[in-house]
């Protein structure tokens, strides 16, 4: 496989992912602004925006003024915006034909497919009325796209480089959601048995498509270790850190044996994945949340590095 | 020219030629708005599977799909049988053009061919001199245009033996076909054209250069990028043919061979299919400025250490003066006259032709030697008179760089438009590959279609579409 298909394809899925994650990052937003008065809904979006890293750009096309319409328009399509939602699926279908021999025909289709349909979807404004559908559609067809390649993607380089493009994506944006929410957790942490702000704390979890697990695995119970527990720690969780690192380690160890050998990202990954699968959540707080978080994106951001050296992503 | 042009479908008192019979005794049992129906399907198909071209200068850089016409075109099998015999002729002939052109020049040396065709002519390459390529093939692959006057009159109007295109879109319009009408394949039986691509990577890969060690050849397509206008064609012919689709910055020369990087390293490459022009191939040999090529693969090529199909060089018998030799040239090289006949052809720098196009450019149609696509071309009867005498101060400041030919009353297939059927200029590209092993043809090839009423213009960058075309089974 060529080095700079290796590149295509770890990109095309990195770009889906974070377009995917866009979409419900802004939902959840879209949602807590509804039930807050416009001090706190603005507080809200600036937090979406910060999460996104588009805060400074945001502020350079709008200034201080930050609204609902505004933010979901700008992340999601405004052309001074070169990480919009638009965007990303333009670089993702870019990729894609650059990789065309490298991925099936039904993937290509399905990230074509896409980019016809949010292209059509985002060619005019977003109302707040239209927002859910618009939303509706960026997952869905990220969905289909997954569908096709775990249906119809031959399990070898290919399909490895895929999942660990989409998995060093997804961790990271779960990571910064926890970054940036985790003074929400805090305080709580510090007060035992005060009453905790639910309504914001559901909100972490919808951000990453995970309410109804957490509920449906701790019966309603809303306890601040055990949020940050699930999204780091719980294996079974697929948005979790945990979970994200088995995935890595797994398409990182298949490649090897596909390869004949292992690489420095091996050793990056392992000790990663090792790191993780030996702290309780209790041990994270005691070092501090946002230290540990710091820590986890950093290393995470070195191990895609790493990847793109190993496996000659560009000359 | 429609009145008086010979319609491939029905014959001048309204009946249907045999060819079609099949054909259109399964149309005429359809429900009405078929065709219109199947018509949209088969632009949504094409949008999603990104079946799409660029058009070269145009300003939105959009991707734009050619027009696809779901009525076939329909060859008999006994037509296919003569055509195939002078295409045949016809590309042995090339391959041995092209040989001698870069040894001995023995049609120079007969008196046959004037070296003035040769002089400064720039798709003529030195750098090939002496040199044979793997397998003695120059012309791995060969795009033979036909057009058709009357019921046996078959004429070559065009070689294309440096990179023909267009072979996707004759595989992509059979799948739509058959998608879309699966039960008139059960009722007419046509030959299969889908195991191109297999042929392909079978010819390529038996042109091995003397490196290669090993059982299987690594083939790779060689593509300028996604934003070349025949992206598409190039990625799917890789994709297709399980070969790499690799650029010039996945490939540098190394230890005598051409290698390109892949995840495990670099990888020595046996076979390329380079889709980019022989300009643009090495930027140690030709255009010092290319980004597109791989330095110094050249050099690896004249010691045998790579393929390169088609070879550097071959446009040479693509040039429309060498063309209007071609029935001395296929005499010269296989000793038979010339099955396919060339639509007659006037050479702008002999001074008796000059004068006759001069007088009757109304009438004609006139060509630049090296021009390609459908560009840079006078067409006589559907030019303004402030278009024709511009065009004869253009002829008259450099006559060599010009022929003229007859405007050919094209053969007509009809299309589906809104008002029904009706009928519309076509000509024909069948798909030659070449190998040690021998000359294999693609039954039919791309049929392309002049869209608008009463043009003999069918290039698809100007605005003619595709169809079908199919060589019926015996």
């Amino acid at each position: 496989m060529l080095g700079r298909s290796a590149n295509g394809t770890f990109w095309l899925f990195r770009y889906l992912e974070r377009a995917e994650n866009t979409a419900r990052l802004i939902e959840a937003g879209f949602r807590m602004a509804l039930t807050r008065d416009s001090g706190a809904a603005s507080e809200e979006w600036r937090s979406v925006l910060i999460t996104l890293g588009l805060h400074h750009a945001y502020a350079a096309r709008h200034g201080e003024d930050v609204t609902g319409a505004q933010v979901f328009n700008f992340v999601l399509r405004d052309r001074d915006n070169p990480a919009s939602v638009l965007a990303m699926i333009e670089t993702a279908r870019t990729n894609a034909r650059a990789v065309r021999t490298g991925i099936t025909r039904e993937v290509w289709e399905a990230v074509n497919e896409s980019w016809m349909k949010l292209r059509e979807i985002l060619a005019r404004p977003v109302a707040e009325t239209r927002l859910r559908d618009v939303l509706d559609a960026v997952r869905r067809q990220a969905i289909q796209v997954r569908g096709a390649m775990e249906g119809t993607m031959l399990r070898n380089e290919n399909y490895y480089f895929a999942n660990i493009g989409t998995f060093a994506e997804r961790a990271d944006n779960t990571a910064r959601i926890l970054d940036v929410k985790y003074y929400v957790l805090l305080p709580s942490l510090a007060a035992v048995g005060t009453s905790l702000d639910n309504v914001q704390w559901e909100n972490v979890l919808r951000s990453v498509a995970g309410e109804r697990a957490y509920r449906w695995l701790n019966a309603g119970q809303m306890d601040p270790r055990g949020i940050a527990s699930f999204l780091i720690l719980d294996e079974r969780f697929p948005r979790s850190l945990a979970f994200c690192y088995a995935q890595l380690l797994s398409n990182l160890s298949l490649l090897a044996r596909e390869y004949g050998f292992e690489t420095e990202a091996h050793a990056i990954q392992r000790a990663g994945h090792e790191r993780l699968a030996g702290l309780t959540i209790e041990a994270i707080f005691e070092q501090g949340l946002h230290q540990f978080i710091g820590d986890f994106l950093a290393c995470n951001h070195q191990l895609a590095q790493q990847i793109q050296r190993d496996y000659r992503f560009v000359e | 020219m429609t009145e008086t042009a010979y319609d491939e479908m029905l014959a001048p008192d309204g009946t249907v030629r045999p060819a079609y019979d099949g054909y259109r005794q399964w149309l005429d049992a359809q429900p009405p708005g078929l065709l219109k129906r199947k018509g949209i399907e088969a632009e949504a198909f094409f949008r999603r599977t990104g079946i799409t071209f660029n058009v070269y200068g145009a300003a939105d850089a959009e991707e734009r799909l050619i027009p696809f016409d779901p009525v076939p075109r329909i060859i008999t099998a006994s037509q296919w049988r003569k055509l195939s015999r002078g295409i045949e002729q016809r590309v042995r002939a090339l391959n041995a053009f092209l040989h001698d052109l870069y040894h001995r020049q023995e049609i120079v040396r007969a008196g046959r061919l004037p070296a003035r065709l040769l002089q400064g002519n720039l798709a003529y390459l030195p750098q090939m001199a002496g040199f044979t390529p793997p397998g003695g093939v120059y012309t791995h692959i060969v795009g033979i245009d036909l057009v058709r006057t009357g019921e046996d009159d078959f004429m070559v109007l065009e070689d294309n033996a440096r990179t023909p295109s267009g072979v996707s879109y004759m595989l992509e319009n059979r799948e739509t076909m058959m998608a879309m009408f699966p039960e008139l394949f059960t009722r007419v039986r046509v030959r299969e054209v889908s195991d191109y691509p297999r042929r392909l990577a079978r010819s390529l890969a038996a042109c091995a250069p003397a490196a290669f060690t090993g059982d299987k050849p690594t083939v790779a397509v060689l593509t300028p990028g996604i934003y070349n206008s025949a992206y598409f064609e190039h990625a799917f012919l890789a994709d297709q043919m399980g070969a790499e689709l690799v650029e010039g910055s996945d490939l540098k020369v190394q230890g005598g061979r051409v290698a390109m990087r892949t995840t495990q390293g670099w990888q020595p490459v046996d076979v390329i299919y380079r889709r980019v022009d022989d300009d643009y191939l090495d930027p140690l040999s030709f255009n010092a400025d290319s980004v597109l090529g791989v330095a110094g693969i050249m050099d690896v090529y004249r010691a045998g250490g790579i393929t390169i199909a088609n070879a550097p060089g071959t446009g040479i018998s693509d040039d429309k003066a060498i063309y209007s030799f071609m029935p001395e040239i296929v005499e010269f090289y296989t000793g038979e006259k010339p099955i396919l006949p060339n639509v007659p052809t006037w050479r702008c720098s002999e001074a008796d032709a000059l004068a006759y196009v001069l007088d009757n450019l109304a009438d004609l149609v006139v060509k630049e030697v090296h021009g390609s696509g459908g560009y840079g071309m006078l067409i006589g009867p559907t030019s303004s008179k402030k278009e024709i005498a511009a065009f004869s101060a253009k002829l008259r400041a450099d006559p060599a760089n010009y022929i003229a030919q007859p405007t050919l009353s094209l053969s007509t297939v009809p299309i589906f438009t809104r008002a029904g059927l009706a009928p519309r200029h076509v000509d024909l590209r069948p798909f030659v590959l070449v190998s040690p092993q021998g000359i294999d043809i693609t039954p039919g090839g791309l049929t392309r279609v002049a869209l608008k009423k009463g043009s003999l213009v069918v290039n698809s960058s100007q605005g003619g579409g595709t169809k079908d075309s199919w060589v019926l089974d015996d």
